[in-house]
């Protein structure tokens, strides 16, 4: 094994860790703020990849397809907090998560209805299509980097959003204490539709992005909703900062499992069934992982409040 | 005078006899994937099956479709239901292995006849072979075979293979081990339903492997493809036909072009049978027909012929019209083996653009009249 391909494979771990923040982070507001659990997150997901899809062709430029969905899907997080997800805080989380997955169906059946059975076609911008070279002779592609570069911009963007400005201060307020902030004169529900809001365009950005490289089709968005539920439980639910790290711990374990773990059990059997074992093992890596951090910290890495 | 009279009404019985035998209606029961990820592929299968029942103009075959959304357990009631309410006599339709496993057994074993417009795994052509069971698209090794064979012809002295971890990505990177002779530089097996190969393809770059194998069907085959292209690996990659039908190729986009994957048919296959079938595949969809489409359509017209010469009540008859498999297959020669496989030409095709679409066109022929591994284990 060589310097470039570890390093290439961090890279990896990082840019899978980037993209499950974008989803985490939302799913964490909504449930730290609101008290929800979303299954419908990973529908937003599929809403920004299909726009960003429709646009790009459309239009020609990657660009506005990304603007698009990012504006399509906080839309549809907006409509949907209004019209659904209202009527469900003061339910139980049962309740929350039939309506959530009912809202699931529903998405999957009108995308279909809407854009048929087949994928789509969505490719990164020309400029980034490429791959770079790296100091130490890696060639890496150039829309990871960018895919890692825009995340860690997002994510300093959502830090001073909840630390530095009014209405960071208020989503920290409802997180803390839901009745006293409403009883302070705030719109408490303007409040949750802007929350949700804003997590279904970081959950859209993130279909925008990902589609490009991956395929947007229908149900796109559930194997990534279960990733990113992991990560906000072991990061700490209601916390940025916790989802952060954990994003990133579980983007490069879930990478470096896949990528070591063969070669590892090789040594302790023969090759074939070391491939077999060892790939199954890795895809289990993470949820030990979850396991393990629940043993010693029962709620997580970074408890956003408490 | 008295000769004619006996020669005529010995036709007009013989005739009378045709009649009935083509008057016997067929109840067929399709049960294909039409919602979810994969309903790509059930809608071309039973789009290709209906084409051909409306082509030949019969009255006789009732054909009931059903969802099985890509659920084994759906699939299973779906096939209680045709069988026992609905009395169909011809199942059909399953696109995936794991669902033809949860459904075919039993219902050949009730006697109902099966035949397979895709999914074909190793457990039913051997062993587990079944009179009832007719597999019209290939054995599921197949095409991962002549990928093998096409490697050692391509001068390939060092290949990567890669599939998804479940049974049939298993038997793929085992039907190209069969018939590849180089040297296998690293084995992967890559989660089911996985759409992030970065790992993957960093690992080929390091590998300095001359060639790549590929078995991942569907929404997978796109993310790779994409990613491999971006990544900048020119390293040839190789594949069977399901990571390059004709809805996917739409979705990869220029990163497919000039890969080579192996099939047992495509569109430009010179027989009269096969340009008919695409021009009113088109003529009727408005799109260009898959290799499920084909299958769909070879599916019906082996029944179609089978129904002329027996009627579907007479088993024993029937199957014997069916083994004839005397009908106008898409893919030219066609004949099934003594476990009801079929025994064809597998080609290489290479991805190119015509206009704004993307297809494939031959360019070799990977295996001659070639059959499967597991026929000798048959014992019907």
């Amino acid at each position: 094994m060589t310097f470039a391909l570890f390093t290439e494979q961090i890279l990896n771990g990082l840019q899978l860790g980037v993209m499950l923040f974008l989803m985490a982070a939302g799913l964490t507001l909504i449930f730290g703020v609101m008290g929800l659990i979303n299954l419908a997150h990973g529908s937003l997901f599929m809403v920004g990849g299909f726009v960003c899809a429709a646009v790009a062709v459309w239009s020609g430029s990657f660009w506005l397809g990304l603007a698009a969905s990012l504006v399509a899907s906080a839309a549809a997080g907006a409509l949907v907090e209004i019209a659904v997800i209202r009527r469900l805080y003061d339910r139980d989380h049962l309740d929350q998560v039939l309506a959530t997955f009912a809202l699931v169906l529903m998405f999957s059946e009108a995308t279909r209805f809407v854009f048929g059975s087949s994928p789509l076609y969505l490719n990164p911008p020309a400029m980034l299509s490429g791959p770079v070279m790296l100091p130490g002779g890696i060639a890496y592609p150039a829309y990871r980097l960018a895919i890692i570069v825009a995340g860690l911009l997002v994510a300093g963007g959502l830090g001073l959003l909840i630390n530095r400005t009014r209405l960071g201060v208020r989503i920290r307020a409802g997180e803390a204490d839901r009745e006293m902030i409403s009883a302070l004169g705030i719109d408490i529900r303007t409040l949750y539709t802007i929350v949700f809001a804003l997590g279904a365009a970081l959950a859209g950005f993130a279909g925008a992005l990902v589609g490009a490289i991956q395929s947007v089709e229908v149900g796109m968005g559930e194997p990534v909703l279960i990733l990113a539920f992991v990560v906000i439980v072991i990061g700490g639910i209601g916390s940025i900062r916790g989802a952060l790290i954990a994003s990133v711990i579980v983007g490069v374990v879930d990478t470096m499992g896949r990528f070591l773990l063969p070669d590892l059990l090789s040594g302790m059997m023969d090759a074939a069934s070391a491939r077999g074992t060892g790939a199954a093992i890795a895809s289990m890596l993470i949820y030990v992982l979850m396991a393990l951090v629940l043993i010693v910290k029962p709620r997580g890495l970074f408890p956003a409040h408490g | 005078m008295k000769n004619t009279v006996i020669a005529a009404a010995t036709i007009a019985a013989f005739a009378a006899g045709m009649a009935s035998a083509h008057a016997d209606p067929v109840k067929v029961g399709m049960i294909t994937t039409l919602s979810g990820g994969g309903a790509s592929l059930g809608i071309d299968s039973r789009d290709g099956f209906l084409l051909a029942v409306k082509q030949s103009g019969t009255k006789d075959i009732e054909v009931i479709v059903e969802d099985d959304a890509q659920k084994p357990d759906l699939a299973v009631q779906l096939a209680d239901k045709l069988i026992q309410s609905d009395k169909v006599d011809v199942l059909t339709g399953i696109v995936w292995s794991n669902l033809a496993m949860a459904v075919v057994p039993s219902a050949v074993a009730q006697g109902k006849l099966y035949l397979s417009t895709n999914a074909a795994p190793s457990q039913l052509a051997g062993a587990g072979c079944n009179a009832n069971y007719y597999s019209v698209s290939y054995q599921n090794d197949n095409l991962h075979e002549a990928a093998g064979e096409y490697a050692n012809t391509a001068g390939m002295k060092k290949v990567f293979i890669m599939a998804p971890n479940y049974p049939a990505g298993k038997d793929s990177l085992a039907g190209f081990k069969r018939f590849y002779k180089g040297e296998v530089v690293s084995e992967i097996y890559t989660e089911l339903g996985a759409k992030d190969y970065a790992g993957e393809i960093a690992q080929i770059r390091a590998s300095g492997a001359d060639g790549v194998f590929f078995f991942l069907p569907g929404g997978m085959g796109i993310s790779f493809m994409k990613q491999y292209a971006g990544a900048g690996v020119d390293v040839p990659l190789i594949g069977p036909a399901f990571s390059f039908d004709q809805n996917i190729l739409q979705a990869v986009g220029d990163a497919a072009l000039g890969v080579k994957n192996t099939s047992t048919w495509s569109k430009d296959l010179d027989n009269q049978a096969n340009k008919d079938f695409v021009a009113a595949y088109q003529a009727e969809y408005n799109r260009l027909p898959s290799i499920y489409a084909a299958q769909g359509y070879d599916t019906a017209n082996l029944l179609i012929s089978a129904m002329a010469k027996a009627a579907v009540s007479d088993q024993a008859g029937f199957r014997t019209a069916l083994e004839a498999a005397n009908f106008k297959s898409v893919r030219g020669k066609f004949s099934f083996g003594p476990n009801h496989h079929p025994i064809q030409d597998i080609y290489v095709r290479e991805v190119v653009k015509e206009g704004d679409i993307y297809t494939n066109k031959i360019v070799a022929t990977a295996m001659t009249d070639h059959a499967d591994a597991y026929a000798a284990d048959c014992k019907m």
